[in-house]
């Protein structure tokens, strides 16, 4: 189609492929001393860079994937074994499986292997796994002599991971308050959390958690769109925009004032992204782990704080209309 | 295949025609789109019974089109007006024999009633269901599980009109006969019988209820076990903490945990299916527990959940010896149980609240029938 140029397309058609780029090579050995292998794929092209590899694992990945995975199979063969070993089954109810935290009559004992014990040890081996993960994004910061603002982001989301699996259960005196591990089982978790603590929306950090979650999303969009319409002046090149403010930060800044008076800096857009992205779940984590520890029905402790509204009680029923009128059958 | 000019002025006149066509297909199908709608309406309208008060989004929706048409059930709703008996006529209890109910019914009125559960329970087979293919003479015997059973649903019915009065009429006469739950099948639709522990293996406790697509979960991931806690071995519906500080712990006796409130959305959720209704039909869902802003229906609800309770544990439960193995439950040979949808079937108010306790005294009271 003319008047459309190729480049501007969510699949990348036009692939540059030749030799695996290793990054900078003042030394002359960066392929023996950055890993192992790399190669192209016409198909993660399509996506992003074509370039597949190197990976680095190193130690804390060699854990993290070993443990995952033992973590990963402990829950799958679970469910298996909860289908009698039924593929068919198990593919049928793979959304309806789980494996489930003890009863709660353990506390914080080990329970029983098919009662809860599978849990406790698969969640052991995902901390694990986890933890190594995160040891890793400062490692290879560190190697690359970055700052260290990925392990910060990702060690907000696993407060929030841990809030839910480790802080919260100690804390209440029991394992039986984690979360269960199934796709349906964990979202009625959430659903019976939510209502057994007398409404969850009442609690103002799953509020701000809630802002956090819904800002990110509309920064990442505004940024995202801010930065493709100036691409045309260069404006993808943000790193060099930031240093060296060009045409292209000039009239996105002046487009965002003439919209809202004001408008972030090439450099400060990055920090309030960040921010945002990294307070949703530590606000969220703050709001669990105050629930059933501090705080053990949110409406009532809303009432008491004067932000949910009491109705005056005059609910006027006898005007709703009748369930005969609404069948359309007046006796 | 075209004309040499026609290809010739096409070269020589290159024109971008997608941009516009994409333009104009677009615009030119929402006009039309929209003066459909205006003209012929909205093909799915819905309409909406307020439940509570304005600015809270309480109101239980429905399609016009379903609304529109009536529980067909009602069309074959079969009632016949009694005989208002005059003084002298021949009793049942006399001309039969073995009438331990419903023999103070004149012959009559008792014949009557007789014919109509025949229509209600089995129109195929005829008085034979429950008496056997034999003379009237033998009418008097036992023999059959069905005239058994017959019997004492017969007074299971007269109880629930009678006792549970407050649920069956909550807001005008409507009670209950055989019809409500059985509607022409020997077996009513939508009993149901315990399957908890659902998982063959591997998973005792808490896990073991749960996570299965069964008929009980309403095919949801929710426990198994809800009608079983709650309408068979009457657990008490309770899930939160009524003050916003308490000091207790999941592993203590009676702490209501959020396994707790797990089990009891499934049995809400259930509830929910078998009125036909949303939560908000009967709760503000924004303080779930709170008794000071539920609807009167929660009332007539509540009400409903202890009948459905005694009906499993004083009338159905305890005819399991009674009926044959085809009958009982297909994992612990449990006998049928009932609960909100065996009357309801997905409507409000059975058979869309339509009377049919008034033409049958007989079945409205343990005691003597009021003729009027």
């Amino acid at each position: 189609m003319s008047g459309f140029p190729e480049y501007q397309n969510i699949f990348t058609q036009v692939q540059v492929q030749g030799p695996p780029e290793w990054g900078m090579d003042d030394s002359g050995n960066a392929k023996a001393e950055r890993g192992t292998k790399a190669s192209f794929s016409t198909l993660i092209g399509w996506l992003g860079n074509a370039q597949l590899g190197p990976v680095y694992l190193g130690w804390t990945g060699l854990i993290s994937i070993l443990t995952g995975i033992l973590a990963l199979n402990i829950i799958g063969l679970n469910m298996l074994a909860q289908v009698n070993w039924s593929i068919p089954e198990f593919i049928r109810q793979l959304f309806w499986l789980a494996l489930e935290p003890p009863s709660p009559e353990y506390g914080l004992r080990m329970p029983p292997l098919y009662d809860g014990g599978w849990y406790i040890i698969a969640s052991f081996f995902l901390l694990v796994s986890v933890m190594t993960w995160w040891a890793r994004t400062w490692l290879l910061a560190a190697e690359h002599k970055l700052g260290k603002h990925i392990f910060w982001a990702f060690g907000s989301a696993i407060w929030l991971f841990l809030v839910l699996g480790l802080f919260r259960p100690i804390l209440m005196g029991s394992w039986s308050e984690a979360v269960p591990y199934g796709i349906f089982p964990h979202l009625d978790w959430t659903t019976a959390f939510s209502i057994r603590y007398g409404n969850l929306y009442y609690n103002p950090f799953h509020a701000l958690s809630i802002v956090f979650l819904y800002g990110s999303v509309l920064l990442f969009a505004m940024h995202g769109a801010t930065i493709l319409a100036v691409t045309r002046y260069g404006g993808d090149r943000e790193l060099e925009q930031i240093v060296d403010r060009g045409t292209a930060s000039e009239r996105a800044a002046l487009f965002w004032r003439w919209t809202m008076g004001f408008n972030a800096t090439m450099e400060g857009i990055h920090r309030w992204a960040w921010w945002f992205a990294v307070l949703t779940p530590i606000t969220g984590g703050i709001g669990i782990l105050l629930t059933g520890t501090v705080v053990d029905n949110w409406f009532i402790w809303a009432q008491e704080h004067h932000f949910a509204p009491m109705y005056d009680g005059s609910f006027g029923y006898e005007a709703y209309g009748s369930y005969e009128a609404f069948i359309g059958k007046e006796n | 295949m075209l004309p040499q000019w026609f290809n010739n002025w096409n070269r020589d006149n290159p024109t971008d025609i997608y941009g516009p066509a994409i333009l104009v297909g677009a615009l030119g199908a929402a006009v039309i789109v929209v003066a459909a709608l205006v003209s012929f309406g909205q093909p799915y309208a819905t309409d909406s019974l307020q439940t509570g008060p304005r600015g809270t989004g309480m109101s239980v929706p429905e399609f016009q089109a379903d609304l529109a048409t009536p529980d067909p059930s009602i069309e074959a709703l079969y009632t016949e007006a009694p005989y208002i008996p005059e003084g002298g006529e021949p009793l049942a209890k006399d001309v039969y024999q073995n009438v331990q109910v419903l023999g103070d019914l004149t012959e009559d009125n008792f014949n009557r009633v007789m014919g109509a559960i025949t229509q209600w329970v089995a129109p195929e087979q005829g008085c034979a269901y429950c008496h056997g293919d034999v003379d009237l003479a033998e009418y008097g015997s036992d023999d059959l599980y069905t005239k058994v059973v017959a019997r004492s649903m017969i007074q299971m019915t007269q109880n629930i009109n009678e006792g549970w009065d407050g649920h069956v009429n909550a807001n005008k006469q409507v009670g209950v006969t055989c019809y409500t739950c059985h509607r022409g099948e020997n077996v009513p639709s939508d009993i149901w019988f315990r399957i908890t522990p659902v998982h063959s293996r591997a998973a005792e406790g808490w896990s073991a209820n749960q996570n299965r697509v069964t008929a009980q979960s309403q095919y949801t991931s929710l426990p198994s076990d809800a009608l079983e806690a709650y309408l068979l071995n009457g657990e008490v519906i309770g899930v939160h903490d009524l003050e916003a500080h308490v000091d207790t712990k999941p592993y203590e006796e009676g702490y209501p945990t959020w396994q707790n409130a797990e089990r009891t959305f499934s049995l809400m959720n259930y509830v929910s299916n078998s009125l036909g209704v949303n939560c908000v039909f009967c709760h503000n869902t924004r303080a779930f527990y709170d008794g000071a802003q539920v609807t009167p229906q929660w009332g007539t609800e509540s009400l409903g959940i202890a009948m459905v309770n005694e009906l499993n544990n004083d009338w159905l439960v305890p005819l399991k010896d009674t009926y044959p193995p085809e009958r009982l439950g297909p994992v612990y040979a449990d006998a049928p149980k009932a609960a909100c949808k065996t009357c309801h079937k997905g409507y409000q108010q059975p058979l869309q609240g339509t009377n049919v306790i008034a033409d049958w005294p007989e079945l409205a009271t343990t005691g003597a029938p009021v003729y009027e």
